[in-house]
């Protein structure tokens, strides 16, 4: 993880000290860190001269904005009902299975978290997840050890 | 000039300046359109929809608060359409609410709930679906944070950023997980809050209140081994009465200390007394700085500014701190109440100041704060043991069940009870100002300052920042250092005011030699801690019961208090004395920024 300070520093010195700078930032400490820290969020509201409350008001606002410690690769499942009719608990059992831990849990080496998100727009190619950036379609169990086995290999 | 808009509301023909909302055209001919998130202190939110009404040719109903007024307009604010989407709003703010009005400190005086019986809401048409996991965060000294009351109507947002400028409140999460919040959820004693108490008094609902003390109180009176005393702050004789079913700006002292006797405290004494005593103390601060730094060229801070009021002296602390040595060392009224209650006024009374209770009525939430910061045992005991507001007070007069308007007048007890039309005035912004340079002009030049009845009509009034300068002219010899100075003050209040005064000073720029700020809008008649609601025209109006009480009194200028002559000759020695220095004056702390 990179030192907050002077990570803060350089974002807003990429991206501006203004208000509208804040998406950003926390876009480019996520990236580095892999969540918003209160350390972190408190080295914004000082870089920018915003109150605290208000950096942690805009954070809370987006779901893919955490807030909460979280691992360096953040396994996102659709929750909604398209993906969960094609089979996304199957998808989950896996997965929780290889990782050792529930939805909603980070593992112990702070590699990975396993999350559910909203509707992620990839109904027609159901069950669908997210690995930070990187999406995958039409998981099947076996598909679901592939991608992950090689995450976990190369990490 | 704007352009006139000519528009009808309910049939009747109203014509208002461009920009001005429908709601602005409704009152100015008295037709009443029920509000919750407007508030006419705040910027407009139109989140709550509750003033919705319908405007002829257009197909959905707009909210009045944020729809600025057309021309030709045809406003119907009472159609069948707009009375069942207002239930239905109603029902459905009911419907997340904690509905709890039997057992609830805002009933009667709650928005939520008059608009609620207005509409005859119905229970039953959504299900509740109130979160039972709120908690009430009792964790700070002066503010109750209780969310399953919250409307989430951000008038306390609006507030505590427009008015403060602190933004310890923000709207949090999002949909129905939405809540008003601080940094991370940290409870209220952890946050960069003042404890102004602004966001209470701007609360239409309960979710912020104060904390309340009243029941410890009647404990201590109801205990034979306790001395209850009481000192009552200047705003609240002027505004209690708003408790009791009296008007705004009706002056109720006499009554208030009948009341409070009857009530049992055993001692019932004035913070007027203090605030005297606060004016000689700070003029004689100000004077030794002002000689340091013109006489001794000395490094001293300029320009000195005022703490007596707890919620600014805690926003310096967290916003300025590397500028404390501005403030004033004296305590606030209060505090220097309480330090000399279980000492000085213990010993009058031959009382042992273990026994002492020592309660003060305040306009304010942040005194509750300020009552329990650490450095305030100067007495060897806790200082001031319950700071009450207004409202507590009001609550317990009645919890008493005397009938008020049927009480005398009585006068408040001796050795701490007499006081100034000085004292008085401090209740009002302006007025710590004027009360200073009343009694500081005497000791530079030997004359009563030039203004006509003393009344030092520039200080006074709502303007955010007010400028003063008065010119001193045949000093006595001890002050010629000040002949011929013309001296620059400013008052502020509002913290957003006092943060421009401050920035000044930052940058090395402030022209005034000395400064008062309070907290509060208004000043302390527009308190925290002072009945709700208050606005603009309830300000002027307690303000003017406050420089009328002034004028009735003999006595004008602090240090003719006569029992302050008596406290100096017999317990203080002299002004910035050994003992002075021990009991009235206080150090601050740093605090952090974020
Ligand atoms: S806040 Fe108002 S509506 Fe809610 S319980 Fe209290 S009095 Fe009733
Ligand atoms: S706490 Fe009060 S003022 Fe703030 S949003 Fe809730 S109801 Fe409105
Ligand atoms: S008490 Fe004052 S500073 Fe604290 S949250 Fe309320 S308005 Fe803001
Ligand atoms: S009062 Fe107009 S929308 Fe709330």
């Amino acid at each position: 993880m990179a030192e907050v300070k002077e990570l803060v520093k350089e974002l807003s010195e990429k991206y501006g000290n203004r208000r509208e700078s804040l998406i950003p930032i926390f876009q480019g400490i996520i990236d580095k860190n892999y969540y918003l820290s209160k350390e972190a969020m408190l080295e914004v509201a000082k870089q920018l001269d915003v109150s605290a409350a208000d950096i942690y008001g805009t954070a809370s606002f987006f779901s893919f904005l955490d807030t909460d410690a979280k691992g360096k690769y953040k396994i996102r499942i659709c929750k909604s009902i398209t993906c969960d009719m094609k089979g996304k608990s199957g998808i989950i059992a896996t997965l929780e299975e290889m990782l050792k831990i529930k939805v909603g849990e980070t593992t112990e080496d702070l590699m990975f978290s396993l999350l559910h998100t909203n509707c992620i727009g990839l109904c027609d190619q159901g069950p669908a997840m997210l690995i930070n950036d990187n999406y995958y379609t039409k998981l099947t169990a076996e598909k679901v050890r592939v991608i992950l086995g090689d995450y976990i290999r190369n990490k | 000039m704007a352009n006139n808009i000519n528009l009808t509301i309910d049939g009747i023909h109203v014509s208002v300046e461009e920009g001005q909302s429908i709601l602005d055209a409704a009152k100015k001919i008295d037709i009443k359109i029920p509000t919750l998130c407007y508030h006419v202190d705040l910027c407009v939110a139109g989140n709550c929809r509750v003033c919705v009404v319908e405007s002829v040719g257009r197909n959905n109903l707009i909210p009045s608060c944020a729809t600025p007024a057309e021309e030709g307009m045809e406003i119907k604010t009472s159609s069948p359409k707009v009375r069942r989407a207002r239930k239905d709003l109603m029902a459905l703010l009911v419907s997340e609410h904690n509905t709890q009005c039997t057992t609830c400190y805002r009933s009667i005086n709650c928005e939520l709930q008059q608009l609620a019986a207005e509409y005859n809401v119905d229970n039953d048409i959504y299900l509740s679906v109130l979160k039972p996991t709120a908690k009430v965060d009792k964790s700070s000294w002066s503010i109750e944070k209780d969310d399953s009351k919250c409307i989430r109507c951000q008038r306390c947002v609006r507030t505590c950023a427009e008015i403060q400028h602190v933004n310890a409140l923000a709207v949090t999460e999002r949909g129905r997980d939405m809540k008003i919040s601080t940094f991370m959820h940290l409870p209220m004693n952890e946050i960069v809050c003042t404890n102004c108490g602004q966001c209470i008094t701007h609360c239409p609902t309960a979710a912020l209140t104060e904390r309340r003390y009243y029941d410890e109180i009647w404990e201590a009176i109801d205990d034979p081994d306790k001395y209850v005393i009481i000192n009552t702050a200047p705003s609240v004789r002027v505004a209690i009465g708003e408790t009791l079913g009296y008007n705004v700006g009706e002056r109720v002292t006499g009554k208030m200390v009948t009341a409070l006797k009857k009530m049992g405290f055993n001692s019932v004494l004035d913070t007027d007394f203090t605030a005297d005593l606060t004016i000689i103390e700070e003029a004689n601060e100000l004077l030794v700085r002002l000689k340091k730094a013109l006489v001794l060229k000395e490094k001293v801070a300029l320009p000195m500014i005022t703490s007596c009021s707890p919620g600014w002296v805690k926003f310096i602390e967290h916003m300025y701190p590397e500028h404390l040595d501005h403030l004033s060392t004296c305590k606030s009224p209060q505090q220097m109440f309480g330090a000399l209650a279980k000492t000085y006024y213990a010993e009058k009374i031959g009382i042992d100041p273990s026994k002492i209770v020592s309660v003060a009525g305040m306009p304010c939430a942040a005194k509750k704060f300020e009552a329990n910061r650490p450095e305030m045992w100067d007495s060897g005991f806790q200082d001031v043991d319950a700071g009450l507001t207004t409202r507590e007070l009001g609550h317990m007069i009645k919890q008493s069940g005397l009938d008020f308007f049927e009480l005398g007048e009585s006068e408040f007890d001796s050795y701490m009870g007499e006081s100034t039309g000085a004292a008085v005035i401090f209740g009002a912004t302006g007025g710590v100002m004027e009360a200073a340079l009343r009694t500081a002009y005497v000791v530079i030049t030997g004359r009563p300052v030039p203004f006509e009845n003393l009344n030092i009509i520039p200080v006074r009034g709502l303007e955010g920042i007010k400028e003063a300068t008065v010119k001193f002219e045949n000093c006595v010899p001890e002050y010629k250092f000040l002949e011929g100075v013309e001296a620059k003050f400013a008052i502020a209040h509002g913290l957003i005011n006092a943060r421009q005064i401050m920035d000044q000073i930052v940058k090395g720029e402030s022209p005034y030699l000395f400064v008062e700020v309070m907290a509060c809008p208004g000043g302390c008649i527009g308190g925290g801690g002072q009945p709700i609601p208050t606005n603009d025209e309830i300000r002027k109006k307690r303000m003017e019961a406050i420089y009328a009480e002034d004028m009735d009194k003999p006595l004008r200028m602090s240090h003719e208090n006569p029992e302050v002559t008596q406290i100096y000759k017999e317990f203080l020695v002299k002004p910035l004395g050994e003992k002075s220095h021990h009991l009235l004056h206080t150090k601050y702390r740093k605090r952090n920024r974020y």
